[in-house]
């Protein structure tokens, strides 16, 4: 199921680096991107294709804070709680984000649209506290700065 | 004086082919396919640059070995992996003026005799991501990349590759295993990369800033370069101002500026009153007002006890409770730690624990003592640079507060109400 959806992905990813283990990352971003998350049946198939075992390919999914085992929202939170931004209040953004969302750092809301994730710097400190949702960028961020793009993706469908 | 920043900081600059080409980029690699690969190596040793990218190593050095190896193919890397927080100046850099790195890749790879060249971008630069992708098909349509380029017999390609969030990826060894699809882990040096890098194989890895200062060299030569600046540190530096600063920011000067100067100057001022101040992120020994008319160059900073690192300069103002920020920088170091080394897996995780209890109410004197053990057996212990440098910060604020660290300890008091007594 989950497989399908990003196999011609995989494969095409596959052959540009020879079948060669450097794909596994690259791999792993794509199928990430295309399923939002890494089935088994994907870490196997990836195993196959580079003559991996499977164990070497879940220990390198779960080192990396990027990919994912578990679904994750549709929009993916991430907050950054380093010191520039914390020192610009980034503790009181988080705290926002929970309650208006309703869930913990690190869970996804029920209806499978947010997850919140507590992150390291994103280089983004000059405009700090900052956060980024999926590709988008938000800095010099208030609670009603946060309040406000959240109430924007959740009218999104 | 700017030297990186040169392009950028035009108006209407916009950083495609044609906005480079106008401001004469890729003449330096023009002028570098003309000239030996000896005399490319004495002009960069004449600019006396260093690395940029934390470790300050002389570049030329670097260079020169991966030369002289008589193993191939060689490789050269990028280090775009900017991960230590406070650090944003390579996204600014790649996010506008892509084509300065991606043109000093391309001398590097004629001067050690590679052809091949990555750069390992962090996985969460998504906008700079696709603005190098594009630079690097507009190279590639005007042979800046590719085969037999210009004419000449040198070819070369540079392959992007995206990280996937670990600060640890940002080391260099560490960089190489990930590269090569393995967990980000570093590996024992020496034998250093320029020796056995990428695939075993002699590989050049630079800083993007680092990088970014090689076409001015090659165009306007060594000795000129190392006329700006200070003879101990020639050139500029670019320096990420942060936390409590009117004006943060990153801001190219030539790297004889005091930590006051900058400050001042450029980031107009502290935001309420100073309390201290982490000249190379939360790797380096706190500074504090005393020490504000350091110079703000490699060997200064290192005397005055601390580090220049990658130049992320955080200012902390007088609100703020000193131990609730070794907390945050413990936790910082605990999540971001590897695990492949006991010294730091384990000292991490305990610094963690010791600063959670101090926080609440239920520390001990001696944990002091022993923060300070932790300190000098990671720094000896530890296989790379982020064990060795993680209890630095909470070092020097035992040392430099020790009044507010004994009054959380022994009077259960956080004067600043901050921490959860
Ligand atoms: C934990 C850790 C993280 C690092 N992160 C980075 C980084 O994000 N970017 C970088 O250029 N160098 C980083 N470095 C330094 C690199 O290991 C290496 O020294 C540098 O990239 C070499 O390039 P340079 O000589 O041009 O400075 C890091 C080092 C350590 C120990
Ligand atoms: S010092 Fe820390 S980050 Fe470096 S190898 Fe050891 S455990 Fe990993
Ligand atoms: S500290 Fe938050 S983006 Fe750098």
């Amino acid at each position: 199921m989950s497989l399908a959806k990003c196999e011609r992905e995989l494969k095409m990813v596959l052959k540009e680096c020879g079948n060669k283990n450097e794909a596994l990352l690259p791999c792993l971003h794509v199928a990430c991107e295309k399923c939002g998350y890494l089935t088994e049946e994907i870490i196997t198939f990836l195993a196959k294709e580079l003559n991996l075992p499977p164990v070497e390919v879940y220990s390198v999914a779960t080192f990396y804070s990027m990919f994912n085992l578990q679904r994750q929202g549709k929009y993916v939170i991430r907050i950054c709680v380093s010191l520039p931004c914390y020192l610009r209040g980034s503790k009181k953004i988080l705290e926002t984000l929970k309650d208006e969302l309703n869930i913990e750092t690190g869970q996804t809301t029920k209806d499978k649209k947010f997850t919140i994730e507590a992150v390291s710097c994103l280089g983004l400190c000059d405009k700090a506290p900052a956060m980024m949702v999926n590709k988008e960028v938000y800095g010099n961020l208030t609670p009603k700065k946060v309040k406000k793009v959240i109430l924007q993706y959740k009218a999104k469908r | 004086m700017k030297v990186v920043l040169k392009n950028i900081e035009k108006r209407g600059y916009k950083g495609n082919i044609d906005s480079y080409l106008k401001e004469g980029g890729y003449n330096a690699f023009k002028k570098a396919l003309k000239m030996k690969p000896d005399q490319i190596l004495f002009e960069i040793k004449k600019s006396k640059l260093v690395g940029r990218g934390g470790a300050a190593f002389p570049t030329e050095l670097k260079w020169e070995f991966a030369k002289k190896c008589k193993e191939y193919p060689k490789y050269v890397v990028c280090n775009a992996d900017e991960g230590e927080p406070g650090t944003f100046k390579d996204r600014i850099i790649l996010e506008n003026d892509p084509h300065l790195v991606l043109e000093a890749m391309i001398i590097c790879g004629f001067t050690v005799g590679a052809e091949e060249g990555f750069i390992y971008i962090r996985g969460e630069y998504f906008k700079a991501y696709e603005i190098l992708k594009r630079a690097i098909e507009e190279a590639e349509r005007n042979n800046f990349l590719g085969k037999n380029i210009l004419g000449s017999n040198f070819s070369f390609k540079i392959t992007l590759f995206r990280g996937a969030g670990s600060y640890v990826c940002g080391e260099e060894t560490a960089l190489l295993d990930s590269l090569e699809g393995k967990k980000g882990q570093s590996r024992v040096k020496p034998p250093f990369p320029t020796f056995v890098g990428f695939k075993n194989k002699p590989t050049v890895l630079n800083n993007v800033e680092t990088f970014a200062n090689i076409p001015e060299i090659i165009l306007k030569g060594g000795d000129w370069f190392s006329q700006i600046g200070s003879p101990l540190s020639c050139g500029t530096k670019l320096y990420c101002l942060s936390g409590d600063v009117n004006r943060p920011g990153v801001y190219e000067l030539p790297a004889n500026i005091t930590l006051k100067e900058l400050i001042e100057k450029c980031g107009q001022g502290v935001r309420g009153k100073l309390k201290a101040i982490l000249p190379g992120g939360v790797s380096s020994n706190l500074l504090t007002d005393k020490e504000l008319n350091i110079t703000l160059d490699y060997p200064s900073v290192q005397k005055a006890g601390s580090m220049l690192g990658s130049g992320a300069v955080i200012i902390i103002n007088d609100s703020r409770c000193i131990v609730d920020l070794a907390k945050r920088c413990a936790e910082f170091f605990d999540y971001e730690s590897c695990g492949k080394c006991a010294p730091c897996r384990e000292g991490t995780k305990r610094t963690r624990e010791i600063f959670a209890n101090i926080t609440q109410g239920q520390g001990n004197l001696s944990d002091i003592l022993l923060l300070k053990e932790l300190q000098e057996v990671m720094y000896d212990t530890s296989r790379c640079g982020l064990g060795q440098a993680a209890l630095n910060a909470v070092r020097s604020i035992i040392e430099k507060f020790p009044g507010e660290f004994k009054e959380h300890i022994s009077k259960k008091k956080c004067k600043l109400k901050i921490c959860p007594m």
